[in-house]
């Protein structure tokens, strides 16, 4: 049987039908909505490459069912930063100190760095590890990655 | 059942956040997926011979270049070097360029994508069409203009006299695009002091996408009509499945099918998670099989295994026959353990069979070679099948995007329909073929100064090369694969970079290894650098003498010599013996620090590469910490700086993840760890800061960069553990655990 559900992504109201609602976020996302920023890692909530916020917190999609969310929450991807055309600070200063390799994880990067830098303005460089500690990247970007969120802080 | 539900959304109405439409990718055309404005003229049937320009290149009328590369980006930036290549050579601005990737129907077959040879074999040959290109247009412009060539200069797709008067564009020159002409491999390419776009780093072509959610990766590609499945795989890799309850899936909404091909299991359906919660319910019925080696007993196993043959990768002078003459003599074993690639997205791949054709779009590293597999595995003509590369995430190697490919081809075929698979965290982590085990015995001779007088190493290696690996659906499903090993070009870097007297270096070649095997970033050439590297300081040590003097004593090479002078310069390299402390264990406080130097010319005739770790030992807890890592590299002419600075950064610090913390873990049956809880990897807090030197030789060959510098990761950071505490670390990785027990046994 069909479930309506409606949620709130990037800024407009959207209703989808499930069979299930426990589907995780993260597949109505993709493939209902065709958003391509939040990435399939694990399904595990053990990498971050699904990460979005809801209500401004960093979540990792891939282990958060349907059922959980509220109409009112406000989901944003990373599509909802901005745009090539007109960046999210912490989307610029990820192009400008060409922080990526393959790029597969930066979506989780780039989320969890803009939660962090609106709780904190101006982490060191230790916070900006300890925050992202839960966020994988295999391709050993890690470095310009740091400086990147190091960047957006002096910009925001 | 088969109750299809839709969203009430249709993708093309969704309204992102900055408020633009987002418009459902335009779906099927392959050539807008891979990021580029497709040239029309490029998109027939064309040449894809290797000794064709037509086959690289094409020429449009607004004065753009389309570059077919058979080459392709895994990620390391490539395209975006190849681009600069293609464009100096051309004398075009950098965004007139276009670059195809790995497109068996469009792109010539320069090899796989692995071994660092991108810019150095493909790069070459695309610059190598491109100035056979520019010299007609130059030869074609001077007949057009009335002007001698010499006196012709080419600016932005325009070609004029330096002497005034008109000028004729290359679309105006090469009516239609095509050169109908054979590339000339002699033929002068670009004096590097004019070169405007290479040397320089030019930001990459793809970062601004993927900062955004624009780029479409593997795993975002999609087709009408599309259905998802994922695989089932047998509990224990050789079990047979028995029987199938269909029924145990049968109520979850939209599921399609359960597909069986012999032991090849998967379901699909009209929604991925349904796919994904079927894949999970299904009940299915497999033999038991316990064809693996305990893991407790790896190395038993590993020696105990048939040898098939020898290969001797070098023999100077005759090293056993030496040992007698020595004043000491010293000898140690060094193993280094599974790995697996561990790509952050596990593999996908999408298949269609329409009248008679098969399209299969995947991450693939060799497209080309792909096509033949999947001709072999589905008794297709290979003109009937094509590959398309669609990026995917990192896989340092051949991971399991292949085997996606043949995954998605069989229940393609089993439906009738274009279908999605995607693989699990577990299928990627239990199913990639893997890095294999490698043990290495390695004895020296020194003379009564301390010199080595003769070295004789023997590694333990599979058999094979860098060939096709099987696929796994056609292994399950009893279809056409190949049965030979191919692990890489594994014995190279086993023969030695220095000039000792008597040198033999031989590789057994093992008939078996417990878990299918392939090139994970740097193969063999990052083991056998390790023992080498590690046991030339147990000598250094021996001797007394300081690792790097050592080191310069034995090589003859300048540009080595270079590299090993400039990393000590950079990381202030103290001059003395190892350890740093003649009685570690009487130091004060729990942490012990120390430097260790390794040194590698890749497969002794290109990059070269001279790092030092520097490491913090916990003598309590065995754990070992890499806060610095300074590196130098020679890779030759450097095309993009900060591209090549990435990877270095990368295999840096993927290889300290690597030797510190990763192993494969399996039972008798299977593969055990199958997440990243049971694999962990290097994370944030533990990154070491990279510093990093370039050499640059503008006027030689380009060479590889995508592996070199992981070779000389891991013995840095074993004769660092050695410098900070006086023991050996000689079994990778490099575990708390380990690294313990030998500070209690020194």
């Amino acid at each position: 049987m069909a479930h309506t559900v409606s949620l709130n992504v990037n800024g407009q109201g959207i209703t989808a039908s499930l069979d299930d609602p426990e589907t995780p976020l993260l597949y109505v996302l993709r493939d209902d909505l065709g958003l391509r920023g939040p990435r399939f890692g694990c399904g595990l909530g053990q990498c971050g490459a699904c990460t979005i916020h809801v209500d401004g917190q960093a979540i990792r999609s891939c282990v958060t069912p349907i059922s959980s969310l509220k109409p009112s929450q406000k989901i944003v991807t990373l599509e909802g930063l901005g745009s090539p055309e007109a960046p999210h600070p912490v989307q610029q200063a990820f192009i400008d100190e060409q922080a990526a390799q393959c790029g597969y994880c930066i979506n989780g990067m780039i989320m969890q760095s803009a939660a962090l830098l609106s709780t904190n303005k101006r982490p060191s460089e230790d916070d900006i590890r300890q925050a992202l500690a839960a966020n994988l990247c295999r391709c050993g970007t890690h470095l310009r990655i740091v400086r990147a969120v190091k960047r957006a802080s002096e910009t925001l | 059942m088969s109750l299809m539900t839709q969203t009430a959304l249709s993708r093309r109405t969704l309204l992102t956040g900055s408020g633009a439409l987002l418009i459902g990718f335009s779906l099927g055309d392959t050539l807008a997926a891979q990021g580029g404005a497709p040239n029309p003229k490029a998109t027939g049937s064309k040449s894809v011979a290797l000794d064709q320009v037509d086959s690289f290149l094409a020429l449009d009328a607004d004065g753009r270049v389309t570059i077919f590369s058979g080459k392709v980006d895994l990620g390391t930036g490539v395209k975006t070097a190849l681009a600069q290549m293609a464009a100096e050579e051309l004398d075009l601005p950098l965004d007139r360029v276009t670059i195809i990737q790995g497109d068996t129907a469009l792109t010539p077959d320069q090899g796989p994508t692995y071994g660092s040879l991108s810019i150095q074999k493909g790069g070459v040959e695309i610059r190598q069409a491109a100035a056979t290109a520019r010299a007609r247009l130059i030869s074609l412009a001077a007949e057009r203009l009335g002007v001698a060539s010499q006196s012709l200069v080419a600016e932005n797709g325009t070609i004029r006299s330096t002497a005034g008067g008109p000028s004729v564009s290359y679309a105006d020159l090469i009516q239609g695009g095509h050169f109908e002409m054979k590339v000339d491999k002699e033929v002068p390419t670009k004096d590097p002091a004019l070169f405007k776009l290479v040397g320089r780093s030019v930001a990459r072509l793809d970062i601004p996408d993927k900062m955004t959610g624009r780029f479409t990766y593997m795993q975002d590609f999609r087709v009408p009509g599309m259905v998802h499945a994922r695989v089932v795989r047998p509990p224990a890799i050789g079990a047979n499945l028995e029987s199938v309850d269909a029924d145990s899936v049968a109520g979850i909404p939209g599921l399609i099918k359960v597909v069986r091909e012999g032991n090849f299991l998967a379901v699909v359906a009209e929604r991925e998670w349904a796919a994904i919660k079927a894949a999970g319910a299904l009940k299915a019925q497999w033999s038991s099989w316990e064809g693996l080696p305990e893991q407790e007993h790896l190395w038993d196993h590993v020696r105990a295994t048939k040898v098939t043959k020898d290969d001797v990768t070098s023999n100077v002078g005759d090293a056993p026959a030496a040992f007698p003459n020595a004043a000491k003599t010293l000898s140690a074993s060094y193993d280094f353990a599974i790995h697996t690639h561990g790509s952050i997205g596990p593999s996908c791949a999408v298949a269609e069979i329409k009248d008679g054709q098969l399209t299969c779009w995947s991450a693939s590293q060799m497209t080309h070679a792909l096509r033949k597999q999947l001709a072999a595995m589905t008794g297709m003509a290979p003109e009937a099948v094509r590959c398309i590369y669609l990026e995917g995430s990192g896989c340092y190697g051949r991971n399991g995007h292949e085997d996606a490919a043949g995954d998605a081809v069989l229940v393609a075929r089993a439906v009738g329909r274009p279908v999605r698979v995607q693989w699990s965290r577990a299928d990627e982590h239990g199913w990639d073929p893997k890095g294999p085990p490698t043990l290495i015995d390695v004895r020296a001779g020194l003379d009564q100064d301390g010199n080595v007088l003769t070295w004789h190493s023997q590694f333990l290696l599979p058999d094979g090369a860098a060939g096709n690996v099987p696929l796994v659906a056609a292994t399950l499903a009893e279809l056409p694969h190949e049965t030979t090993l191919s692990p890489g070009n594994i014995i190279q870097n086993s023969a030695l970079p220095y000039a000792f007297p008597n040198i033999r270096t031989v590789c057994h070649r093992l008939a078996d290894t417990p878990l299918r095997p392939s090139w994970i970033r740097t193969p063999g050439r990052m083991q056998n650098t390790y023992a080498n590297e590690a046991f030339l300081d147990e000598c250094a040590a021996a001797a007394g003498a300081d690792p790097l003097a050592y080191r310069l004593k034995a090589l003859q090479d300048p540009r080595g010599i270079a590299v090993l002078k400039r990393a000590a310069e950079l990381a202030k390299w103290e001059t003395r013996p190892s350890p740093a402390h003649r009685d570690p264990s009487a130091r004060e406080g729990d942490i012990l620090r120390g430097r260790g130097l390794s040194y590698v010319r890749y497969e002794l005739y290109r990059t070269y590469v001279a790092g030092i770790a520097e490491v913090e030992v916990n003598r309590k807890t065995g754990a070992v910490r890499v806060p610095r890592f300074f590196i130098v590299q020679d890779c030759g002419q450097i095309i993009n700086p900060d591209g090549v600075r990435n990877q270095i950064d990368g295999n840096v610090i993927q290889t300290v993840s690597r030797v510190l913390m990763e192993e494969v873990t399996f039972n008798r049956s299977a593969v055990t760890s199958l997440d990243w809880a049971s694999y962990p990897i290097l994370t944030f807090p533990d990154v070491p800061e990279v510093i990093i030197d370039l050499i640059d030789h503008p006027s030689d060959k380009p060479w590889g960069s995508g592996e070199p510098s992981a070779a000389i990761v891991p013995a840095a950071i074993s004769n660092a553990i050695f410098d900070a505490t006086g023991a050996r670390a000689r079994s990778v990785p490099f575990t708390p655990a380990k690294v313990k027990a030998s500070l209690q046994g020194t």
